[in-house]
C-alpha cells in the first residue's frame, strides 16, 4: 500500500509570540518551528499501516527552505521518502491554495491513502485535507481515531470516526481514500540513532510551486483577543497567592 | 441572500442552529428577508416546522432519504446542488463535527475557501469581517469577505446567542428543494454511532472541577493534583492531550471532543485554553486559572488567575486547604 502523509510545520507550542509588522502574521523569524503535532500523529498511524500492510509510506510538505527540516525527522521516523513544496508564500497559504499545490504534487505519487493531520497548530482551519481529497476527486473521512485495512481483500478500509460528546462511528469506504487524523489515535514513536543516519540517504524531492494561484482569501489582521471576563490576577510568592486565592473562593466566589 | 444550513440528529434540531440564524440575521441588519435556513436530511419536516419561528424569508426542507444516515459524498452532494438552485451569496454552517467533514467539499466546488470556527463577526457599511483563532487561540485573525459569492462560513458554538434570534409573529413560509442524490456515488458506507464505553465519570453533575493541561508535564506529577482536588471536594478532569497521552482516560476529557461542563468552580491547571477546550468549560461560575504565560487564552475567560508555577502553586494551595 502506497501512504502520502501531508505534514505542517509550524512554530512551537511554546513560543512567546507577537504580532509582526504586517499585522497579518506573527514574528516568527526568532521562533523555533515543529512538526504540527496532529501531523505526527497522522504520520505514526502511516508507518503502523505499513508495518501491517508493506508498502511505501511518502511525506509531503510545503514551505520554505526549513520545511526541510521536518521532512528529515519523518524520514527518521520511518518515511521512505519526501516531496518538499518549496515556496515561502505556501507556508502561510489559505486551506485551498496549499491544497491545489499539494494535490499537484500528489496526483502523480497515485497514493492509495493520503494522511493529514485533522487540523495545524497555526491557523487550524482544520479543512486542507478535505479540500485535498475533492480537488483529487477521491473518498474521504475526518477525525479518524482507528484504521483498519482491506477487511475483505477488496481493497476497502473500516475507519473509526470520532463524533462529539463522546461517540463513534465506524465508515467503511473503497480506497484511494483521505483521512484526517485525530490526535492520541496511537503512541509517537520518536527517530532512533539508525533511523536518523538511514534519513540521510533517502530522498527529499524538491518541487518548485505554481505560485500564480490567485488567493480567495486574506486576513486582514491579527490581534491579541479582548478579554470576555476581566481576570483578578492574585500576586505574591505561591504560599501567599495560594492563601489569597483560597481566601477570595472561600469568602467571595463562595465556591469552597 | 444568506443561507444557513442547519444541522438535526435524528429529527433533533441542534441548539448551535439558533446560535448560526442569529449570525446571519445580524448580517442582514434588520431585514430578515434576506436570511433562509435549510434542514438537510431525510424525514426532517418537522425540523423546518421548528425553524419557522424564527423571522426568515423561507425555511427549505431538503428531504431525501438518502440522506440518512449522514454521509460525506450524500451531504456534498445535497448542498451543492441547494447551493446552485438558491444562489446564495452567504453560506453560513456551525463549525460541528459534521460541517467539518462535508462543507470544505462544497466550498471548494464553489472555488472558495470556507472561514471556519469564527467566533466574531462585525457589520459594518459594506463590509463582513469575521474573527476566527488562530495559533492555539494565542491571536484573533480578522478575514474580510472578499471577492464573487458564494462566501462560506462556519460559526463556533457560543459565537452569538441562541435567544438573540429574532422570531416571527407569525410562521415564517417553509418551501421543499427537490434534489437528486445517485445512492450509489455515495462511497462511504456509516454504521451505528455508538459511544466506546459506558462514561463512567458523568463531570457535567459536578460541583468542583480540577483540570489539568500540558503543562503538568508528565503522569507522574498527577498525584499533587489528584490530592488537592480531593481538598476541594472536586473531580478531576483534563485537556485534550493528557487523555491522548494516556495520562487519564478519556471520559476525564472536557471539551468539544469531550463533556461540556458547568460547575460552580473551574480550576484550570496549566492548561493553555485552546477554543476546543473553552467551549466545554467557559459556563463554568468561577473560573480559576493557574499558567506560566500571562498570555494564555484560558486567562480570556478565567475570573481568578495566578501567573506562575503550577508545581510550587498546588504544593503551597494543598498546605493551605490542609490546615
Amino acid at each position: 500500500m502506497k501512504i502520502a502523509v501531508c505534514i505542517k510545520q509550524v512554530v512551537t507550542r511554546d513560543s512567546l509570540l507577537r504580532v509582526d509588522d504586517t499585522e497579518r502574521w506573527v514574528r516568527d523569524v526568532d521562533a523555533g518551528f515543529e512538526m504540527n503535532e496532529p501531523d505526527a500523529y497522522a504520520l505514526e498511524e502511516a508507518l503502523r499501516l505499513k508495518e501491517q500492510s508493506g508498502g511505501e509510506v511518502i511525506v509531503c510538505s510545503a514551505g520554505p527552505t526549513r520545511v526541510s527540516q521536518v521532512l528529515r525527522e519523518a524520514l527518521a521516523r520511518g518515511a521512505d521518502r519526501a516531496i518538499h513544496l518549496e515556496s515561502d508564500s505556501l507556508a502561510v497559504a489559505d486551506s485551498l491554495t496549499l491544497a491545489q499545490a499539494l494535490a499537484a504534487a500528489l496526483r502523480t505519487e497515485e497514493p492509495d491513502l493520503i494522511l493529514t493531520g485533522l487540523q495545524s497548530d497555526d491557523q487550524g482551519f482544520g479543512q486542507t485535507g478535505v479540500v485535498l481529497a475533492e480537488l483529487l476527486g477521491i473518498s474521504h473521512s475526518t477525525i479518524i481515531m482507528e484504521v483498519k485495512l482491506d477487511l475483505n481483500g477488496k481493497g476497502e478500509i473500516r475507519v473509526k470516526r470520532e463524533l462529539e460528546g463522546g461517540w463513534f462511528q465506524w465508515v467503511t469506504m473503497a480506497t484511494p481514500a483521505l483521512l484526517t487524523i485525530q490526535s492520541g489515535i496511537n503512541q509517537l514513536r520518536y527517530a532512533t540513532l539508525k533511523g536518523i543516519m538511514a534519513a540521510k540517504k533517502k530522498e527529499i524531492r524538491k518541487v518548485v510551486t505554481d505560485s500564480s494561484v490567485e488567493s480567495t482569501q486574506a486576513i486582514s489582521r491579527i490581534y491579541v483577543p479582548e478579554k470576555e471576563k476581566k481576570t483578578r490576577f492574585i500576586k505574591g510568592t505561591p504560599s501567599q497567592a495560594a492563601e489569597e486565592l483560597v481566601r477570595v473562593l472561600r469568602d467571595e466566589a463562595r465556591v469552597v | 441572500m444568506i443561507l444557513v444550513i442547519a444541522e438535526q440528529s435524528e429529527g433533533v434540531l441542534n441548539n448551535a442552529t439558533w446560535e448560526v440564524v442569529a449570525a446571519a440575521q445580524e448580517v442582514a441588519q434588520g431585514n430578515e428577508d434576506l436570511v433562509k435556513v435549510a434542514v438537510v436530511g431525510s424525514s426532517v419536516g418537522l425540523v423546518g416546522e421548528e425553524l419557522a419561528s424564527a423571522r426568515v424569508a423561507e425555511v427549505l426542507v431538503v428531504d431525501d432519504p438518502s440522506l440518512e444516515p449522514y454521509s460525506a459524498d450524500g451531504f456534498v452532494d445535497a448542498v451543492t446542488q441547494l447551493i446552485d438552485a438558491e444562489s446564495p451569496e452567504i453560506i453560513f454552517f456551525s463549525h460541528s463535527y459534521q460541517t467539518r467533514d462535508f462543507a470544505p467539499r462544497v466550498a471548494t466546488r464553489h472555488h472558495r475557501c470556507l472561514v471556519t470556527d469564527c467566533v466574531g463577526l462585525k457589520v459594518d457599511h459594506e463590509a463582513i469581517v469575521l474573527s476566527r483563532p488562530m495559533f492555539q487561540g494565542k491571536f484573533l485573525a480578522d478575514i474580510p469577505m472578499l471577492g464573487s459569492a458564494p462566501n462560506f462560513a462556519s460559526f463556533q458554538i457560543g459565537a452569538r446567542r441562541a435567544d438573540s434570534v429574532v422570531r416571527g409573529e407569525s410562521r415564517s413560509p417553509i418551501r421543499r428543494v427537490e434534489v437528486s442524490i445517485d445512492k450509489s456515488m455515495i462511497r462511504q458506507r456509516p454504521e451505528v454511532p455508538f459511544r466506546e464505553t459506558k462514561q463512567a465519570v458523568d463531570l457535567t453533575q459536578a460541583e468542583r472541577i480540577v483540570a489539568v493541561g500540558r503543562g503538568i508535564k508528565g503522569e507522574e506529577h498527577l498525584p499533587i493534583v489528584q490530592e488537592l482536588a480531593r481538598l476541594l471536594d472536586a473531580e478531576i478532569a483534563s485537556s485534550r492531550p493528557i487523555c491522548d497521552a494516556g495520562w487519564l482516560p478519556m471520559d476525564r476529557q472536557v471539551g468539544s471532543s469531550g463533556q461540556t461542563v458547568a460547575p460552580r468552580l473551574y480550576l484550570a491547571l496549566g492548561i493553555s485554553g485552546a477554543i476546543q477546550h473553552l467551549v466545554g468549560m467557559k459556563g463554568a461560575r468561577t473560573i480559576v486559572a493557574i499558567n506560566k504565560d500571562r498570555d494564555a487564552p484560558i486567562y480570556e475567560v478565567a475570573d481568578y488567575g495566578i501567573v506562575g508555577d503550577l508545581f510550587e502553586l498546588v504544593p503551597a494551595l494543598i498546605s493551605v486547604l490542609g490546615e
